[in-house]
């Protein structure tokens, strides 16, 4: 076990892809001699090389569409999209291309293509560079959708994107970055199918995943002199999403809050709370509560932009009023 | 370019000829046959026909191998043909059936032949050109002299992707050939409508590339142009712009009334008949005589006969296969149970609400 940043477990990740597979190449904007907009790729340009670490024009359309020809070829293009608000010029690729060929060929075609983003708020970029729209790709069929929260993640589920055959979008929350942690880098590669307990209660499950996991394990901790002890479920993987778990949790704590930094309106909460209320309705002792940011463009000023964003504090309020029925 | 005569004939020989004329003939019988089909109600959806521009699909053909990438649009039919797809399989996907090369996944728009290298069949207006640039890329990488042809009309060179493709690929030298088919309409926009710079190869200047535009009515001149292109990109000279001038003398699709063009333009575009003139110039010459045109008309239509008939005949793909193919199942495995595949299968299948057996 080594103590390293979130980055320098996605770096390490990437790392051990790039050394692991010669049909492995990243590609995306300043990811090369910048090292990254968020320092991932930092020194993987003298280890391997411009024609494996490729500096792109500012043309995401055109360089994830590489990605998805390239992968089409025979390799195993990584792409990096700085952030996920760049990534709406990449839509058509992503939604279009990538996700369709293998259904619209008859299952003759794969597209084993990675593409990695920056997600979310907290860092006063304002609207242009704070937004979180997991959900629309989560929406996809074709695509599978990764949210790693903890730096083990960060890097065994890049991993484990390797070996799928289809296309695979990993979103990094971008305050994750410069978070420490312990990672294994003997680890395997991580299981990209479930949600995980992150914490263990009994009286409410918190649905959360990526950037909102931190402040969603802070209120479970805040809890528990209240009296209330919260199951916290990290999901992951945001497409397919682990429905049995979040249901098995439920069947024993009877109350959900989902913590989710997309807008409220057609969100992933609201996705989850209708499954909920399919698999579970009879086993809730009180209705789903959701926890998302406020429907605005997220302003620049701290103050703003914190009272737009899911916070600890919000989270501790609404459990502790669902939770008021508890005997 | 005038008339439509075509004078260039040294070195033809006349079973190439032939060819050339069988493969343009073959699209044409197959194009009024699904335009036939369509009224009746055997085809549905869109149906962009490619009536008129034969020669370029054939022509570019002649100077493709068989592990050369193409990469098409949504008026596809006549470069699948050319491609050497069977008409059997078009007919079969236009239908909708299991037999058909997408298994009647994709319809007209979207025929794929992975064993032709044929990557579709793409219906965004200009979302096959950076595929074509990946293919591109992954050649250049793993070192093999493939090259990649893709296909797109005039009104792709309105979108970003165009501008972005051509500028990456020349940056990165990838050996892609951008095979402009410029038929003079965005859907009904006509080109001067659409288009600030009418000269399409010019724009090869602004990203370095080499640019070049040849009639796209000649068969004879398209595939020297393409040969040429070929063998520059080939010879390791990056990517080349071909920009083929040509013209559609069907509707945009069957939906289209044709109100933003003249009667009298089609028609005088008619007269340079990719087709018909060929042959004419082919009987000029002494290589086809009336009876040889009539035994490959025949040969045509009974090709086309088989083609409706598989299609008429082929199965539809059962409904419990609806899910299969949004993903890849994993390779060799036994037990499915544990692959991602099955995980987006079991979570895209709705439950309905489960009442709660026991009380309380």
């Amino acid at each position: 076990m080594i103590t390293m940043t979130y980055r320098e477990a996605v770096r390490s990740g990437l790392q051990q892809a790039l050394r692991s597979d010669e049909r492995v190449f990243l590609m995306g904007e300043d990811v090369g001699r910048y090292g990254g907009a968020f320092a991932c790729s930092r020194g993987l340009l003298a280890e391997f090389g411009p024609e494996r670490i490729r500096d792109t024009p500012l043309s995401e359309s055109a360089f994830v569409g590489a990605g998805i020809g390239a992968a089409l070829g025979g390799m195993r293009p990584i792409v990096e999209v700085m952030t996920v608000n760049f990534s709406l010029l990449a839509l058509d690729q992503i939604v279009n291309n990538a996700a369709t060929l293998r259904h619209m060929s008859g299952g003759q075609l794969s597209v084993p293509l990675i593409v990695r983003m920056a997600t979310g708020a907290g860092r006063q970029l304002a609207a242009q560079h704070s937004h979180s729209f997991e959900a629309w790709y989560a929406h996809v069929p074709g695509l599978t959708v990764l949210a790693p929260a903890t730096n083990q993640d960060a890097r065994g589920m890049l991993l484990a994107s390797l070996s799928e055959p289809d296309p695979v979008i990993i979103f990094e929350h971008a305050m994750l970055y410069p978070q420490e942690a312990e990672v294994d880098e003997q680890a395997p590669p991580a299981d990209i199918r479930r949600a995980c307990i992150r914490k263990e209660g009994r009286d409410v499950t918190l649905i959360t995943y990526g950037g909102s996991l931190g402040k969603t394990l802070t209120a479970a901790e805040e809890l528990e002199p209240l009296g209330i002890e919260a199951e916290v479920i990290d999901l992951r993987v945001l497409r397919p999403l682990d429905t049995a778990a979040i249901l098995l949790s439920i069947s024993k704590t009877h109350r959900a809050v989902i913590v989710d930094e997309g807008w409220r309106t057609g969100s992933l909460a609201a996705e989850i709370s209708a499954r909920i209320m399919e698999g579970a309705f009879y086993e809730l002792d009180a209705p789903v509560a959701r926890i998302c940011s406020a429907e605005v463009p997220i302003p620049y000023a701290k103050h703003m932009e914190d009272a737009a964003l899911p916070q600890a504090a919000t989270i501790v309020q609404v459990v502790q009023q669902l939770c008021a029925t508890k005997d | 370019m005038a008339d439509g005569k075509i004078v260039n004939l040294s070195g033809l020989s006349r079973d190439h000829a032939w060819a050339l004329l069988r493969q343009m003939l073959l699209i044409r019988r197959i194009e009024e046959k699904s335009a036939e089909l369509y009224t009746i109600g055997k085809i549905h959806g869109f149906l962009h026909l490619y009536i008129g521009e034969e020669a370029v699909a054939v022509g570019a053909m002649q100077a493709l191998q068989p592990d050369d990438e193409i990469v098409s649009t949504y008026r596809e039919h006549g470069h699948a043909i050319a491609r050497g797809m069977s008409p059997a399989s078009v007919m079969a996907e236009m239908y909708g059936k299991a037999n058909g090369c997408s298994r009647g996944r994709g319809g007209s728009m979207h025929l794929f032949d992975v064993g032709l290298r044929f990557y579709g069949g793409n219906a965004i207006v200009g979302g096959g050109l950076p595929l074509a640039v990946g293919l591109g890329l992954a050649n250049k990488l793993q070192g093999r002299t493939r090259v990649t042809a893709c296909f797109f009309g005039d009104g792709a060179v309105d979108e970003g992707e165009f501008h972005e493709s051509l500028n990456l690929a020349t940056l990165w030298k990838l050996p892609v050939l951008f095979l402009c088919e410029n038929n003079r309409y965005a859907m009904g926009t006509g080109l001067e409508r659409h288009q600030s710079q009418t000269d399409i190869q010019a724009k090869a200047q602004a990203y370095s590339l080499r640019g070049e535009a040849v009639d796209g009515m000649d068969v004879l001149a398209v595939e020297a142009a393409t040969t040429r292109a070929v063998e520059a990109i080939r010879a390791g000279g990056g990517p080349f712009l071909l920009e083929a001038r040509t013209y559609r003398f069907r509707a945009h699709s069957m939906y289209d009334p044709e109100l933003y063009r003249d009667k009298a333009e089609v028609e005088q575009w008619k007269k340079r008949c990719p087709v018909e003139n060929f042959a004419a110039t082919l009987r000029a010459a002494a290589l086809l005589t009336e009876d040889d045109l009539k035994e490959l008309e025949a040969g045509v239509v009974a090709q086309v006969a088989e083609a409706v008939a598989a299609a008429e005949t082929g199965p539809w793909e059962p409904i419990e296969d609806l899910l299969k193919d949004v993903h890849t199942p994993a390779a060799g495995s036994t037990s499915r149970s544990n692959t991602l595949a099955e995980a987006h299968q079991a979570s895209a299948v709705g439950q309905l609400p489960q009442r709660r057996l026991a009380a309380p």
